[in-house]
């Protein structure tokens, strides 16, 4: 579905990723983890269109996206859920999960925007409830969910989230990370990035280890989780320690 | 019958992504880790960015036997120690050893690797397998070991020496599948034949057999004499142990698990990549080894690359069986070493000459190993005793190399030296 090869990309004169290479396969989760700076949140910017490739290759359903304005890249079916949610607080819920129908209501007739509401709000009953409610009245978790939705309603081939488990208690996180089991379920691709390693490899199939913007290790979500340095640095394991117990 | 088939069968394009992305994370990996490689790539003025296709392989320095010596014994661990389960040595058996350790997910891709290989020769979790190589630092004991667990199979650690005490375990035991070298299996069908034991009254149906070069002569032999389909499978202390490639029931090349291993053939004497077909030394990088990656390690083992399908379905490229060596190292019943060896061992007896030739023969179904030497001194009449020089240096053989050699003291100037050039080993065996 998506491959991605040597790409490399910055800010200014600070290049972040160093020529990277992965790929996602339809009906996948594949998720990217690795420390604060290491080049997540650009992987994603880049793949999405936010920021210019400076060289490499992203084939997107083997078409070639590295040149195509954001929106081109969302109307072709890669859409993303951003950090920190991103929701339009004075809005309400339907107007945020309406805005996501875009690309969708060019090309579409109006009811079957009315379908994917019915869909969307299957999946997400709490939003149904609050449809009317100002999305930055929401909790963080419900944000969540909005912005989630709000991707789906571009009816995407792969969805990217970034951080979904941010800021959120562990209960909220659970159901988040559900949804996202759920929707590969029904079909999705889903390309995760987080800092929380061990939920995010307890849902997906695959995973790469970003490191300095350079990926140093790819596995299954399996044996990245086997793998010690892995537990040592991102899943907040002491091994030393827990062996002299 | 696979037992990956989604990993067996990839499509070309995707595994060539596959191969990509995991040759770049191990490049940073060893770069990082690895004072050996970081040294090399920077004393080469390269880094692991500039690697961006499978053809910029080429760019990378080659690791020889002698790096892997050189750093002995854990200098190219990418990992501390203290994540490696499990240290193994190559079969050297005289100076440094190689050593190579494995973290807990290099068993289990170990185990799955080695599971291929003997599901692509036709074991499944019904077979009785008994594992009659080695166990110990040498790789080919555990490595089948665990692969056949790993398949669910009923296994035998027979290990190797007392063949007639590991047939009485093949009929007791309804053996289904023999894991040994082929030499072993010659050894093996030539006891059954003396103990009068009939083919039928064994369970035999598989020999999965690797470790040292064998012919399709041989394999006609064994098959016929056991009563089995015999695979050839490949590996190497170095990259991995068994498990690198296997023969399917084809029998037809060793097909290479190309989702961990990315080979190259080369030229041994230009170093350049030789045509696809063609015969040269087989060149490994890992892909997937995390306390021991290596980096463009030169085999000395001399095959071909088949590109062609195979009917199997596998889509990895298969290799001839390995039919030589480019440097002068014997195998002889799985054991490694060079004709260096013995010569350093004269050395040090007295009263012999620095002039030998090493006679290999294989006598039906074992490799025999004669070492002739000048001896100036000792007069013709002593040459024969079984006590004195020749037994000494029988013993010191022996015992240094861990297999039976013969020694002939002759005369001289007895052993011949066509244009001066002295002929080292004399190899009788055919593969």
């Amino acid at each position: 579905m998506l491959r991605i090869k040597n790409l490399e990309s910055g800010y200014g004169r600070l290049k972040v990723l160093k020529k990277v290479t992965m790929h996602i396969g339809a009906g996948e989760i594949v998720t990217i983890i690795g420390a604060n700076g290491a080049g997540k949140t650009s992987l994603l910017r880049t793949i999405s269109g936010l920021i210019r490739a400076r060289s490499g290759e992203i084939l997107f359903d083997l078409q070639e996206i590295g040149a195509l304005p954001p929106e081109k890249i969302v109307f072709l079916g890669c859409s993303m859920v951003p950090e920190g949610r991103q929701v339009f607080a004075p809005m309400t819920v339907r107007e945020n999960i309406l805005l996501g129908a875009y690309p969708q209501y060019r090309k579409r007739r109006g009811d079957a925007v009315r379908d994917d509401f019915e869909r969307i709000y299957g999946i997400f009953p709490r939003l149904k409830e609050r449809e009317r409610q100002l999305a930055g009245t929401l909790s963080g978790g419900e944000q969540q969910m909005l912005a989630i939705a709000r991707a789906l309603m571009a009816r995407p081939k792969l969805i990217m989230m970034d951080e979904p488990s941010m800021g959120l208690a562990p209960l909220i996180i659970k159901d988040i990370f559900a949804i996202v089991t759920r929707l590969r379920e029904e079909g999705n691709t889903v390309l995760l990035v987080e800092q929380n390693a061990k939920a995010a490899l307890g849902i997906a199939d695959r995973g790469y280890v970003l490191e300095t913007g350079r990926i140093i290790m790819e596995g299954t979500a399996e044996d990245l989780l086997s793998n010690r340095e892995v537990q040592r640095a991102y899943l907040g394991r002491d091994l030393d320690a827990e062996g002299r117990m | 019958m696979y037992w990956e088939p989604d990993k067996e069968c990839l499509d070309r394009e995707e595994l060539e992504q596959l191969q990509i992305e995991r040759l770049q994370s191990t490049l940073n990996r060893v770069y990082a880790h690895v004072p050996f490689y970081r040294k090399k790539f920077d004393g080469m003025g390269i880094a692991p960015e500039d690697i961006g296709s499978l053809t910029d392989l080429s760019r990378l320095p080659f690791t020889t036997k002698d790096d892997v010596r050189g750093n002995y014994p854990y200098g190219l661990f990418a990992v501390p120690l203290r994540e490696v389960v499990r240290i193994h040595a190559s079969s050297g058996t005289t100076g440094t050893a190689a050593v190579v350790g494995y973290t807990r997910n290099d068993i289990k891709m170990w185990s799955n690797l080695v599971a291929r290989v003997l599901t692509a020769g036709g074991v499944t979790k019904d077979d009785v397998v008994q594992v009659s190589f080695g166990y110990g630092l040498f790789t080919g004991g555990f490595g089948l070991h665990y692969g056949a667990e790993r398949i669910g199979a009923s296994v035998i650690p027979a290990s190797t020496g007392n063949t007639a005490r590991q047939i009485q375990i093949m009929k007791d035991f309804k053996t289904t599948a023999l894991v040994s070298t082929p030499s072993y299996a010659m050894l093996v069908a030539d006891t059954i034949r003396e103990m009068g034991i009939p083919v039928s009254a064994l369970s035999l149906k598989y020999g999965l057999f690797g470790a040292e070069p064998w012919s399709e002569e041989m394999r006609q032999e064994i098959q016929d004499a056991l009563g089995i389909v015999a695979t050839d499978n490949y590996g190497l202390s170095e990259v991995l142990g068994p498990g690198v490639s296997g023969e399917c029931l084809e029998r037809n090349g060793l097909h290479i698990n190309e989702d961990h291993f990315l080979v190259e053939v080369i030229d041994p004497e230009t170093l350049q990549p030789v045509p696809a077909g063609q015969k040269g030394e087989l060149v490994i990088t890992t892909l997937t080894k995390e306390a021991f990656p290596m980096i463009r390690y030169r085999t000395r083992d001399l095959t071909r690359l088949i590109a062609e399908p195979c009917p199997c379905g596998r889509t990895g490229r298969r290799m001839g069986r390995v039919v030589g060596r480019t440097d002068d190292m014997l195998i002889i019943k799985g054991v490694k070493f060079f004709p260096s060896q013995i010569e350093s061992l004269l050395l040090e007896i007295e009263g012999t000459e620095p002039n030998y030739q090493i006679v290999i023969d294989r006598k039906g179904a074992m490799d025999e190993v004669t070492v002739l030497v000048e001896a100036a001194g000792v007069p013709f009449s002593d040459r024969r005793r079984e006590s004195g020089l020749g037994e000494t240096i029988r013993k010191r053989l022996t015992h240094e190399l861990g297999i039976a050699v013969e020694v002939k003291l002759v005369g001289k100037d007895a052993i011949e030296r066509p244009e001066g050039k002295a002929i080292r080993v004399v190899d009788r065996r055919k593969f």
